[in-house]
């Protein structure tokens, strides 16, 4: 048997593994934060960029980040809420389910850049949507339809088995039953869970790399069929091909800063509104 | 077997169950269940766990359906309907037919939106009238007065035995001529059981009860007739009395005087 | 009674209808990939998949072999496993046997945060921070190598290994622990004789989900393993993966040309390599019992 001080030296050891990774997460924030807040400002928020990106601001990719992420929402939300309804409501056990299952799986490990392919393939060439906010967007949620699924699933699964009798033992027809008596108490549920999916979907890069993003467009999009410029490809822009990438160096922490920002408080909140739902549901 | 139920006039069944058995995927669960059960009366189904009881109940409102993978055969015919026929409409049946579960249910609402929950399903929509049927039924299920000047709050926050007793109210909402009761104070302390008894012998003025229950002497206090279930199979059914204190059948009386379950 | 039987219908229908459309788009993820790459098969010919080389662009004939890209990919994906594994399942372990209840309640989420970081900004530290780091470290000539995609990676699998790993270990029954201790183990032996090897199944399957990620990661490994397309094993050796070639090349390309329906085929192999990974994870995980 091993004595208590080797055993606490590897407690130790364990600990110094853990704690290293959050170090690191919490170096590459801080990095971030400390060389970009610098230049965050009105100007920089909400100008146009200049001089193909090395002055002015990054206004029109806030904007056509916001709008592809508003366009994935609209598209993946409710057909990620329908299908998990289905699963978890209708599901019987037998060749279709397993195959919905197979393909939720399936997609949920599809690489992002063959996302971007397929998107590149449908979207933009056969439909003809061309580069544009639509395409971009399909593409975005037939990536995060899987997240949206799981997670509505796991808000179904958590309400009680016993309301569905109750109110199917009163009359009420399945539908009903679900309509008045399971949505109402799976949807916050459904919704903080699919926040998660949502801000992956804003931070992504490759798929839209092949379906929207424009390298520089000074403006703003003014129909769903425009190109836009969108954060995270502005940043790869900046730092990679920027003929003068040290002089805009300021200009990427910037950019990377407000990108982090983002998507980080919407998982934040997501992360921690589930925490309290979970803990106050009690039935 | 004694089937002291088929001795009842015919016009007075109003449940009659012919050659039923029922599976849960390839396990048979109920082997050939024949019973008549009078109107307005209380039939308490009793036998030890997994003996296919609440099984049997939950076929009497097609519940079961809800399962995947179990199958029926048999008939069961409530006021003269097949109700395993194809064509049958499971809703209008499970109006028909009250259930109150084991363990009490009340939807994360108000109470009053908990009691109107059924008539609002089947199509009234006028305040009036659902103020009047939530009254009624809170009356009828004895909790009334203990609730009347809260009604909009959250059922939830009820005691076990308030809770149980808003469930009844709840399903006697809609007007049903069956009530389907299964082990309804098992979770319950004394004096809530006590209260829910003296509400089912109050009801069953009005109403067919059917009660699943593991307690021998609420089936004595409370019931007209007993049936008792061992392994799937109905083995005795008769009068109260008479399966109490003269069974017929070896193992009832193992089973009434404590020698198993 | 007839609308309600009609509503019935209508949302069975719709439901059953959403539900396909998962299975739709991956037939079609499959439908457009072939059919933008098979045209290469007739012309230049599928064996020009296997050259050598990938030299899309070049005057002296162009030549598309994957097998580079296929080993660059290779070589970035096992460093970054063998980093992340240990420091993932020992977090796993630490979080859900050793650590204190309010030590769990911060680590958790803040290492779920770390799933959260846009691999663009991650790739974009490695670039300005950890490129340099280390170039001077190994004293090398460019500091965007195999090795330093390998640790951006690590980093980005570890959250996944971590909350997979750890819901396996959380769900041993404590009837194991308990009959371990019984016998006299210590903590640290029931840990790693009895917890550890119970839940190995969902640990085996978190670190395949964990490669399938970083076989799949495109942004952080285009920024900064240098995207040289050569057959090396040297972990300080620039290379370029499958993802990196798409994402950097498919912009700049003519839609319907050799070069194009080449990118496809990357695009392809590595759709089945990560879509075999899913499946061996799923079924690691489904026949030990796992989650459901």
């Amino acid at each position: 048997m091993r004595n208590r001080s080797s055993e606490t030296f590897i407690y130790w050891l364990m600990r110094g593994f853990t704690y290293f990774i959050v170090v690191v997460i919490a170096y590459i924030i801080m990095d971030i934060v400390w060389n970009g807040i610098g230049v965050i400002g009105p100007d920089f928020l909400f100008e146009y960029p200049r001089k193909s990106g090395a002055e002015g601001g990054i206004w029109p990719a806030i904007v056509g980040t916001f709008y592809l992420v508003a366009g994935t929402i609209a598209i993946a939300l409710p057909l990620g809420m329908a299908s998990a309804v289905y699963l978890s409501e209708y599901a019987r056990q037998g060749r279709f389910t397993r195959m919905v299952r197979l393909a939720i799986i399936t997609l949920a490990g599809v690489p992002s850049i063959v996302f971007g392919l397929f998107g590149l393939g449908l979207f933009v060439l056969f439909f003809k949507f061309g580069a544009s906010i639509i395409a971009g967007s399909l593409t975005l949620a037939c990536m995060i339809l899987p997240t949206i699924i799981v997670a509505s699933e796991e808000a179904l699964h958590a309400v009680p088995q016993s309301l569905r009798e109750g109110s199917l033992a009163l009359g009420a027809t399945k539908w009903e039953t679900i309509y008045k008596n399971v949505l109402p108490y799976a949807v916050p549920g459904m919704l903080t869970g699919s926040i998660l999916g949502i801000g992956r979907a804003a931070g992504e890069t490759a798929p839209i790399l092949l379906t929207v993003a424009a390298f520089y467009l000074p403006r703003l999009p003014s129909s769903i069929f425009d190109q836009v410029m969108a954060l995270p490809y502005h940043l790869f822009v900046l730092a990679t091909q920027h003929p003068n990438a040290e002089a805009v160096r300021p200009m990427q922490y910037g950019t990377a800063l407000v990108l982090l920002f983002l998507v980080l408080t919407v998982n934040m909140v997501a992360i921690m509104i589930r925490s309290r739902y979970r803990k106050k549901t009690k039935w | 077997m004694v089937d002291t139920g088929k001795k009842t006039d015919r016009k007075d069944v109003i449940v009659e169950v012919k050659d039923l058995n029922f599976y849960y995927d390839n396990v048979q669960a109920l082997f050939d269940i024949s019973m008549d059960i009078p109107v307005r009366q209380v039939t308490a189904l009793i036998g030890p766990s997994g003996c296919g009881k609440s099984t049997f109940l939950r076929t009497l409102n097609r519940m079961n359906d809800i399962i995947h993978g179990t199958r029926v055969t048999g008939t069961v015919i409530v006021d003269g309907e097949d109700i395993y026929k194809s064509n049958m409409d499971v809703v209008s049946l499970r109006k028909k037919i009250g259930m109150v579960f084991q363990k009490s249910n009340p939807f994360p609402k108000s109470i009053f939106d908990n009691v109107a929950y059924g008539p609002r399903i089947h199509g009234i929509k006028d305040k009036m009238k659902l103020t009047e049927i939530v009254e009624r039924s809170l009356k009828r299920a004895a909790i009334w007065e203990e609730v009347k000047d809260r009604l909009d709050k959250n059922a939830l926050d009820l005691s076990g035995g308030q809770q149980q007793r808003l469930c009844i109210a709840r399903a006697l909402a809609v007007d049903p001529e069956i009530l389907l009761l299964d082990e309804p104070a098992s979770a319950l302390d004394p004096k809530s059981t006590a209260h829910i008894e003296d509400l089912i012998l109050e009801l069953k003025k009005d109403f067919t009860i059917i009660i699943v229950t593991h307690n021998m002497q609420q089936a004595g206090r409370i019931s007209d007739l007993t049936a008792f279930f061992f392994e799937g199979k109905l083995i005795e059914f008769g009068k109260t009395k008479q399966i109490f204190t003269n069974p017929v059948n070896k193992q009832t009386e193992d089973y009434i005087t404590g020698r198993f379950g | 009674m007839k609308s309600k039987a009609w509503k019935e219908k209508a949302a069975r229908l719709i439901f059953t209808g959403a539900s396909s459309t998962a299975i739709l788009i991956v037939l079609l993820i499959f439908l457009f990939l072939f059919k933008e790459a098979l045209p290469f098969i007739k012309d230049p010919g599928i064996s020009k998949l296997f050259d050598t080389s990938w030299r899309p662009v070049s005057f002296q004939g162009e030549s598309y072999g994957i097998i580079p890209l296929i080993t660059g990919s290779f070589l970035v994906t096992v460093l970054a496993t063998v980093i992340a594994v240990p420091f993932g399942v020992i977090g796993a372990v630490y979080i859900s046997e050793v650590s204190r209840k309010y030590e769990r309640e911060f680590l958790k989420p803040f290492i779920e945060l770390l799933a959260g970081i846009p691999s663009v900004v991650i790739g974009f530290f490695g670039l300005i921070v950890l490129a340099p780091f280390i170039k001077a470290v190994f004293g090398l000539q460019s500091g965007l190598t195999a090795l330093t995609g390998a640790l951006l990676l690590a980093l980005m699998a570890i959250p996944t290994i971590i909350s997979i790993s750890e819901d396996a270990i959380n769900s041993v029954p404590s009837t194991f622990k308990e009959a371990s201790y019984a016998v006299g183990a210590s903590r640290l032996q029931t840990i790693w004789k009895v917890t550890v090897p119970a839940s190995i199944s969902g640990i085996t399957a978190a670190v395949m989900l964990g490669m399938g990620r970083v076989i799949g990661e495109t942004m952080a490994v285009l920024m900064v393993t240098g995207n040289a397309a050569i057959v090396t094993l040297s972990p300080f050796e620039s290379v370029r993966t499958m993802t990196a070639t798409i994402a950097a090349e498919m912009g700049e390309v003519p839609f319907g040309s050799e070069h194009y329906r080449a990118l496809f085929w990357v695009g392809i192999v590595l759709l089945i390599i990560t879509f075999g990974l899913n499946m061996i994870a799923q079924k690691v995980f489904s026949k030990y019992g796992g989650r459901q």
